[in-house]
């Protein structure tokens, strides 16, 4: 018996010309929790398909149990024990968890009925061994996202897994979800299955992981137990560089008193109370809470997609009250939703008519458009953005996520506006994309005078980057943290507090 | 399973509303005499039906059923009338293999290609359509050509009464072979693997190959299973109306999709139950029957179709996306 449950010695990937992994070497103990991080394109997503049986290796040797393995298929994969649990689950919405849990065995098995009894018991027994409970008859596209994965972690555990690979397990979780996933991993360890984690988050690696081994470019870059890590090494290893952590600060000018958005008494029946807010020409504002305390509500009132609120609102002194988005847009805001992807961009569109989509009136001679005033808006917003693609022609589905947020922004600069509320803004965004839009954001509000509101379950993301953070509660504002005491403690602490 | 039950439970109230307030319109319509009529009509339609219903799960839809119907019918009985075959058994298992081999068009066509269901299967609809008028025959054989057995068939009735007026009606056998035949499409949807993996193709393509299922052999199996329906039934209404006409069955596609609708499958796919198919079939069909009763022109009767269809699929999409917010 081997040291090792899997072990990839010197492997390398090529497409065509294109190398994806040159090299890498990654060891899998039995029962270890593993972590392999890596930036959108470090291969990751590759060395995953290979060990899934997915691709086969170009160069290099695989190792299960200590005997080489060549030519493995997926089923094969399977039969080593290993399972990959993908970003999108890979499960079946329209059937029942139950039906779901055994599906697999049933297939392993080579069943052509089905007993329905044996199904429930399958699934009750692959239940009992995460140790959690969970309605067995509900359809499973009725869970929230934390259940779905706890289904797709019953059935990978029920098909004898030895090894769970999974991609980005935390990208749509709350942290008390995090939490509750990683005790069903440590759990699942306990039992002697080694977990590898495939993510870019790093606070969370850190939590978790006993082992590292950190990607870039297609070549392994770092690897050691976790201990010998802490935050900053692991973003040294993952973009090959520093990032600065120096967090953003705000100083109301003297005698500008007059403030960008003021909001008053603010409520929706059912949803907000009484939220009196004040935001400032160049300041940051965070805004936290647990998911459905009515952050993403308001963002939607000032954005004009739910009029219903009484209240005052008021724009550089002006009161407003948006109807509409159009509206809304008009009076100088602009929102950039949590999913950028399915509410606010056009994928297969360029980047070009993406960033001009909310500002085609501005270009407007006659009946038709300017198309050389489009032109030279866009190509200077292009650079201005440092969006990495071929050109401003480029459909936005061959950019990184990185990128499409980028063009989302310049979006809303191209529609002139003064207040800017973004939700979620580096969701699925990987680190060295993500500090080059903390970056851009900051420009905007010190460069360009925007008021911004962050909305965000990012601990340190809000922490670095806004001046102040208020914590909503149950459609209030509970708390706010100052600039003088924010940090990472006092603000994770309020937020527990909320439980 | 919980809310497959309810939206059959709630299909089932509707028709039962229905039938009570079409009841109180016109109280023939509880005389047995149209209470079998109607049943008759049921056959037909619901055989088609339930092939529909299995593409539909897949998350497929076909609309070139019916001129698979006509071409099985057509082809069939023009063979029986070249040789004088004098039988009722083969002629079936004949039109029953025409269709299913038509089907396997649609399933290779849109496998092959990853081509869209609705596309392939109008093109194929009316190549097979076409093919049958020009080069088989567009002549209409009448009682006096058919075959003299399948008419003797179809004619077979479970109960057979007389009515006040001095009339013979009854109630056919034909719907036996029906219900036979949702029973047996009940059964292996629930029961075998091969019918969860329509369920599975219909609610994650990707994910149903992922764990293993033969996808390939599941959309084959769908869309030859809906040809072979057609084709059977195809040969049991010319038996059953005594006319073997090549024409027939335009636009009944529209009314079949409509029942497997109005019976609840979801037209994303991955949703639908042959008991509810079974009630949406009575319910078209009555809806249908009523208006002629109540002498409305037909050509009112194709917008009650439409409605029906917008309706039902309105209902099963609100239902849909209320569950996932």
């Amino acid at each position: 018996m081997s040291e090792h449950l899997l072990e990839l010695k010197n492997i390398g990937k090529r497409f065509g010309g294109l190398v994806a992994l040159d090299a890498v070497s990654l060891s899998i103990k039995p029962g270890e929790i593993h972590c392999l991080a890596g930036e959108n394109g470090s291969g990751k997503s590759t060395i995953i398909k290979i060990m899934a049986g997915v691709y086969q290796p170009t160069d290099g040797e695989i190792l299960i149990d200590g005997k080489p393995v060549s030519g493995m298929t997926p089923a094969q994969s399977v039969q080593h024990g290993i399972q990959v649990i993908y970003q999108d689950f890979s499960l079946f919405g329209n059937l029942t968890v139950a039906e779901n849990l055994a599906l697999n065995t049933l297939l392993l098995e080579g069943r052509r009925a089905v007993n329905w009894r044996r199904v429930r018991a399958l699934a009750e027994k692959a239940l009992a061994r995460l140790g959690v409970t969970m309605d067995l008859d509900a359809d499973v596209e009725t869970l929230p996202t934390s259940g779905k994965q706890i289904v797709a972690i019953a059935r990978a555990v029920m098909a004898d897994a030895r090894l769970i690979i999974m991609d980005e397990p935390t990208t749509a979780l709350t942290r008390h979800e995090v939490d509750a996933l990683f005790s069903i991993v440590r759990d699942i360890q306990a039992q002697g299955i080694a977990v590898l984690f495939v993510s870019h988050k790093m606070r969370e690696m850190l939590e978790i992981s006993e082992r590292l081994t950190v990607l870039r470019n297609g070549k392994k870059v770092a690897e050691g137990p976790i201990s010998d890590f802490d935050e900053p090494a692991i973003t040294r290893a993952m973009t090959g560089h520093d990032l600065t952590d120096q967090a953003y600060r705000w100083e109301q000018p003297k005698g500008d008193n007059l403030p960008r958005l003021d909001v008053r008494n603010l409520s929706i029946a059912g949803s907000l109370e009484d939220i009196n807010l004040t935001l400032h020409a160049g300041e940051i504002v965070g805004l936290s809470g647990l998911i459905g305390s009515g952050r993403t509500e308001l963002a939607l009132a000032l954005f004009g997609m739910n009029p219903k609120f009484t209240g005052t609102v008021k724009i550089d002194g002006n009161g407003v009250h948006p109807k509409t988005v159009q509206e809304a847009i008009a009076s100088g805001l602009a929102y950039v939703p949590e999913d950028r992807l399915t509410e606010g961009l056009f994928l297969t569109q360029s980047i070009e008519r993406n960033m001009l989509a909310t500002s085609f009136d501005k270009f407007v001679r006659g009946l038709f458009i300017d198309r050389k005033k489009t032109a030279e808006a866009t190509t200077s917003m292009f650079g201005a953005m440092q969006i990495a693609a071929p050109g401003p022609y480029t459909p936005v589905n061959h950019l990184s996520g990185g990128n499409q947020q980028r063009v989302v922004l310049a979006r809303w600069l191209l529609t002139g506006a003064r207040i800017l509320i973004l939700n979620g803004p580096t969701v699925g965004v990987d680190v060295g994309s993500k500090a080059q839009i903390h970056r851009k954001i900051r420009e905007l509000a010190t460069e360009n005078g925007l008021a911004v509101l962050m909305i965000s379950d990012d601990v340190p993301e809000l922490v670095q980057n806004c001046n102040r953070v208020i914590v909503m509660h149950r459609g209030r504002f509970v708390d706010e943290i100052g600039p003088d005491v924010l940090n990472e403690d006092a603000l994770n602490d309020r937020l527990k507090a909320l439980k | 399973m919980t809310l497959f039950r309810r939206s059959e439970f709630i299909i089932a109230c509707i028709l039962f509303a229905a039938m009570i307030i079409i009841g109180l319109i016109n109280p023939a319509f509880w005389s047995l005499d149209n209470l079998f009529g109607l049943l008759r009509s049921n056959v037909i339609i619901g055989i088609m039906a339930l092939g529909v219903l299995v593409v539909m799960i897949s998350g497929g839809i076909d609309v070139s059923f019916t001129a698979f119907a006509a071409a099985a019918m057509y082809l069939t009985i023009k063979l029986m009338i070249y040789t004088g075959y004098e039988g009722v058994f083969l002629p079936f298992v004949a039109a029953t293999l025409i269709g299913l081999f038509l089907g396997a068009f649609n399933a290779f066509f849109i496998h092959t290609f990853r081509m869209i269901p609705l596309i392939v299967t109008l093109g194929t609809g009316s190549v097979v359509r076409g093919l049958l008028l020009g080069l088989v025959g567009t002549s209409v054989i009448n009682i006096d050509k058919m075959p003299q057995q399948l008419i003797a068939f179809a004619k077979t009735d479970l109960v057979s009464l007389t009515s006040a007026t001095g009339t013979n009606f009854g109630l056919t056998a034909m719907i036996l072979i029906y219900l036979g035949l949702a029973l047996v499409t009940h059964l292996f949807l629930t029961y075998t693997m091969a019918g969860r993996s329509i369920f599975a193709l219909g609610g994650a393509p990707e994910a149903a190959s992922r764990v293993g299922f033969n996808t390939r052999r599941t959309l084959f199996f769908v869309y030859c299973f809906a040809g072979a329906l057609a084709g059977f039934a195809g040969l049991l209404h010319g038996s059953m109306i005594w006319l073997a006409n090549p024409r027939d069955f335009a636009g009944l596609e529209l009314d079949v999709i409509a029942a497997v609708v109005l019976g609840g499958a979801s037209i994303f796919g991955g949703r639908g139950s042959v008991i509810g198919t079974l009630l949406g079939v009575f319910m078209l069909v009555m809806v249908k029957n009523s208006l002629i009763i109540m002498k409305v022109d037909t050509t009112w009767q194709r917008v009650v179709v439409g409605l029906i269809i917008i309706v039902a699929t309105a209902l099963t999409a609100w239902r849909d996306r209320k569950k996932l917010v």
